[in-house]
């Protein structure tokens, strides 16, 4: 494993990827993330707000079918979804290889779990806070303006990490449709052409980007959540 | 009778429906007059929180009518009702303070969904924590405060809107007696000095005893009793009346063989001795089965069950003897509760 060409292999990447992996990594983490968010949030809200009872009930079939569409994504494997909405990421950025190729089946694939989460932060939310907001005059957009995602925002913002992860671990199926970072050398150098070392170190870096990313989550999560002391 | 603010009428209210429909609220008929503090009082399941929630229409009455401040609530749409709300406040035992938001921000809310310019909120708010006590609270979040000062805080709130009426929802149940005590004063005061009307929803008789100037008595949905806090609590009239006004009725575990009498004080009586000149005078000895005197307001109210000798003549000469005594009601009781 630590044979002369197997370090030289590492230091050349290292020298020559490292700094482009790292970056494509960050970008197709955040990126999906934030337009999965941007999908994902209302829709969320939607879940909640809409059902039976909810501040803005909205017809009973419409939720329907957003419950079955949300699932129906959810259950699809990543990769099979990877390849049926390539037709959408050449529309959408032009190209289906390379990097930018994994924003659009990544946002896709994120978005209705997203939903979910989103759904479950906002449900935490005092229903007793919600009434006292109704009994005020608040119509159902203030309430989610100025009730839900404020009140539950620490849970967003955890939710958003957890959610940013997962979508960092899908990434590093990008090396499947030709995209780069971190995944990609690990599974082109170390999987493909058995490159063990550089497997190992490859594998390392994507620990400590996991553990940065739930620590600085969680810090954030933390320092916003005012109802602790 | 003063002027009505709230005026409900033939409300009912069923949840469910099919064989699972629970009825909540029967047919009620209630008036509140502008000024009043008038407290519904009953146990838990009576339906209280679903009659003051019909108040504002936070919860939709099946039938009937919501008559506040001269406007019909069921009538109106969204859009007015809305507006209409922001005249009715209210209170909840459980707070509901925005637990993200500083102890101003809260009570800055409701005029922020008013629209009214930060500034102006602002001020008004450290007016109102100034109001109820509070004014260095301003940046505390609730989960800094206390109950009774997250209490405080939603008081402050629900006054910002500048309302002229708080609905309170069990608003001293999660507290202590102390605390309890200085809400209430807190709230007698609002009254007294804004004018404000306050509708109490309680199941505690010394609140309603303590702040309030007239009651409903709620039971199994439907109202029981309604009067003058002096006139209900000192001479309950139905069984569910009693079984509040008279709460430990039925945990006496003696069997009285004798004709037992009810009397109920009214007033300054309560302090004479009855009983012992009784004794003294007409040689009759009588014997307290129960006795419980509060003071209601100013005056001392009080109820009394006594046992009247076996001896028939001596019996009817102490019934004739207490129902001549000014002030008080002796009324021979049939059924003791056990």
């Amino acid at each position: 494993m630590f044979s002369e060409a197997n370090v030289e292999l590492l230091l050349g990447i290292v020298k020559n990827d490292l700094a482009s992996a790292l970056w494509q990594t960050v970008y197709m983490t955040f990126l999906p993330t934030i337009l999965a968010f941007v999908i994902g949030l209302p829709l969320g809200i939607l879940l909640v707000t809409g059902e039976e009872g909810g501040i803005r009930p909205l017809p009973k079939p419409l939720m329907k079918i957003l419950n079955v569409v949300i699932n129906l994504l959810r259950s699809v494997p990543f990769l099979i979804l990877l390849v049926v909405v390539l037709p959408i990421s050449r529309f959408v950025v032009g190209t289906t290889v390379g990097t930018p190729a994994i924003i659009i089946p990544l946002a896709i694939a994120a978005f209705p779990f997203i939903a979910r989460l989103v759904e479950t932060s906002i449900r935490e939310v005092d229903q007793g806070v919600v009434e006292a907001a109704q009994a005020m005059g608040a119509s159902p957009f203030q309430i989610v303006w100025k009730v839900l995602i404020p009140e539950a925002k620490p849970a967003l913002i955890s939710n958003f990490t957890v959610a940013l992860i997962t979508i960092f671990g899908y990434g590093a199926m990008a090396g499947i449709v030709g995209g780069g970072g971190i995944g990609a050398i690990a599974i082109n150098y170390g999987y493909y052409r058995r490159r063990a070392l550089v497997l190992y170190c490859a594998v390392i870096v994507l620990i400590l980007l996991v553990q940065l990313f739930q620590s600085v989550g969680n810090t954030v999560t933390r320092r916003s959540d005012k109802r602790i002391r | 009778m003063g002027e009505p603010i709230i005026r409900i009428e033939g409300l009912c209210k069923t949840f469910g429906a099919g064989d699972g429909a629970v009825e909540a609220l029967k047919d009620i008929d209630l008036t509140v007059e502008r000024g009043d503090i008038f407290g519904i009082i009953g146990l838990s399941g009576a339906g209280k929180s679903t009659l003051v929630r019909c108040m504002n229409l936070l919860e939709k009455p099946t039938t009937g009518r919501v008559v506040v401040n001269g406007r019909d609530l069921m009538s109106m749409s969204e859009r007015e009702l809305r507006r209409e709300r922001q005249k009715i406040s209210m209170i909840f035992q459980g707070f509901n303070l925005l637990m993200q938001r500083t102890s101003l921000e809260n009570i800055c809310f409701p005029l922020e969904l008013q629209g009214v310019r930060r500034e102006e909120a602002r001020k008004k708010a450290r007016d109102l924590l100034a109001l109820v006590d509070l004014p260095d609270k301003a940046d505390a979040y609730p989960v800094q405060l206390s109950g009774g000062q997250k209490q405080r805080i939603a008081i402050a709130r629900a006054l910002a809107s500048d309302p002229e009426v708080i609905l309170c929802d069990e608003a001293t149940s999660a507290l202590d007696p102390k605390t309890t005590q200085s809400i209430l004063a807190l709230l007698k005061k609002l009254n007294r000095e804004l004018g404000v009307t306050v509708v109490v929803i309680t199941h505690e008789m010394r609140v309603v005893e303590q702040i309030c100037n007239r009651v409903a008595i709620l039971d199994g949905g439907v109202i029981q009793e309604t009067g003058l806090v002096s006139d209900v609590f000192s001479n309950p009239r139905t069984e569910a009346g009693r079984r509040l006004v008279l709460p430990d009725g039925d945990k006496i575990h003696v069997l009285p063989r004798n004709r037992l009498v009810r009397l109920v004080f009214n007033g300054s009586s309560a302090s004479l001795p009855i009983i012992s000149t009784l004794a003294i005078e007409q040689g009759i000895k009588l014997s307290v089965i129960e006795a419980d005197t509060r003071s209601i307001g100013e005056k001392t109210f009080g109820s009394m069950v006594l046992g009247l000798p076996e001896d028939e003549t001596e019996a009817a000469r102490a019934l004739i003897y207490l129902r001549e005594i000014p002030g008080v009601t002796a009324e021979e009781v049939t059924e003791y509760v056990q």
